[in-house]
């Protein structure tokens, strides 16, 4: 068994997107096996590979891991970007489960039926900037730290990057409002791994195009 | 201000039911402070005390913690429901994350018209039948022990009892096909401290009503209908 983790997904961010990047920010390697067709998907399932039918699916250390809280959780432990103690897990998983409803809402707008396109957007701008935005900006700015919690890299920061990077490319302009985030955001983006990610030809996923919508929909129906 | 483990939310389910029921099985005594009004939960807005505008919200070791997952995370860890070492946990969350989707479709069906109702019982029924409880069922199978995890009481367990017996009350029958599950469901509720919570007079909410309904919609203002997922 190599020593790198394989990921089982399509060939999109989805919910993977996120264990690639913090295996990607703690330095591993990881290889890849997409799904691309409605096959793929039964194969899995038929050979007893996918616990709840579903993917994400993770091979790591002789585990088949599905769910991306559980696997996103035991990475993050296992590469020590999960702070230093009780306390302050409990402030990482409070940031990063505030990210996750955010995520949830930037990701399945591709999948909106074109008449509620636009009211959707407005409620991704709105929370964005009422609810979550002002949150972490505060955090920065009350404790003038590097990072979120503990004044140490953790896998907060990097939920928070990625969810900041997928929201500019729905509004470019959608962090003016918060200089904090934004000083954040090219710190961390500097990070040899972070920076590493970053560029092209890393494993990192492109925005899912309206034209893929239908594809990665026939995979599931 | 230590020692002081309190909950807000509505007097009912939601979000809040699996904190509950973790606090009980670890034998943790908590205070809970309803909302019913709107101006009660703008006060607490208003005083800083929920991080992202919502509840839950649980006042616990000097913190106010907000996000189900993360308070639930914190409970288990701290009482020492989260398994011995990080396999274990991995377990833990996988077999958590799989019982959090399936109470999922459970979740938002008090708000549901009558007739997304029974197409939503039929979905519940469905999943917990094919996807669901069949995993479980496998893993208490293959491993013939009394918990889902490392032979030891964990989150894992109260979680899935928490499920099943959600599931049996869309459909009493449920767990027919499923002898371990029926097992581990007698087995777990027999806890003393899971005993003490399935009792009446404890504080174990019963099957969201429409007053719940009504009360979340005017606490959180929220007018709109929910669609099935």
């Amino acid at each position: 068994m190599s020593g790198k983790p394989k990921l089982y997904y399509f060939n999109a961010r989805g919910r993977m997107e996120s264990i690639r990047w913090l295996l990607a920010a703690a330095g591993v390697e990881f290889e890849e096996c997409f799904l691309e067709t409605k096959d793929d998907l039964t194969k899995l399932r038929k050979d007893g590979s996918l616990l709840f039918q579903q993917v994400p699916m993770v091979e790591i250390d002789g585990m088949k891991m599905v769910q991306s809280r559980a696997i996103g959780n035991y990475i993050a432990m296992k590469y020590n970007l999960y702070g230093k103690d009780l306390k302050e897990r409990a402030l990482i998983d409070m940031y990063v489960e505030a990210v996750i409803d955010l995520n949830e809402l930037l990701m399945t707008h591709p999948f909106q039926p074109a008449d509620k396109k636009e009211q959707h957007f407005a409620t991704i701008v709105d929370k964005a900037t009422n609810r979550y935005f002002p949150v972490y900006e505060k955090v920065l700015k009350d404790h003038g730290q590097d990072f979120l919690v503990g004044n140490q890299f953790s896998r907060a920061d990097v939920q928070l990057l990625e969810t900041l990077l997928m929201a500019e490319e729905c509004k470019p302009d959608i962090l003016a409002k918060f200089p904090l985030l934004q000083s954040f955001k090219a710190r961390i983006s500097n990070i040899p791994t972070v920076k590493k990610f970053l560029q092209p030809g890393s494993q990192r996923k492109p925005p899912l195009q309206e034209k893929d919508v239908p594809k990665l929909m026939k995979i599931f129906h | 201000m230590a020692g002081k483990l309190k909950l807000y939310y509505f007097d009912g389910r939601g979000k809040m039911e699996s904190i509950r029921w973790l606090l009980a099985a670890a034998g943790v005594e908590f205070e809970e402070e309803f909302l019913e009004t709107r101006e009660q939960y703008e006060k607490l807005l208003q005083g800083g005390s929920l991080l992202f505008q919502q509840v839950p919200m649980v006042e616990i070791d000097g913190m106010k913690m907000v996000q189900s997952r993360a308070i639930l995370s914190y409970i288990a860890a701290k009482y020492n429901l989260y398994g011995k070492d990080l396999k274990e946990r991995a377990l833990i969350d996988m077999y958590v994350g799989g019982t959090d989707d399936l109470m999922g479709f459970i979740l938002m069906f008090p708000f549901l018209s009558a007739e997304d109702k029974e197409k939503q019982r039929a979905v519940i029924v469905q999943k917990a039948t094919s996807r669901y409880f069949p995993a479980y069922e496998k893993v208490l199978k293959d491993r013939g022990q009394d918990f889902l995890v490392g032979n030891n009481f964990s989150w894992a367990d109260v979680h899935l009892l928490e499920a099943i017996l959600m599931v049996e009350e869309k459909k009493s029958d449920v767990l027919s096909g499923f002898p371990q599950l029926q097992a581990f469901k007698a087995r777990i509720s027999s806890i003393p401290t899971i005993k003490k919570f399935l009792e009446p007079g404890s504080q174990r909410k019963p099957v969201p009503d429409d007053k719940y309904v009504e009360t979340v919609r005017r606490v959180l203002r929220m007018y709109y209908d929910i669609k099935a997922n």
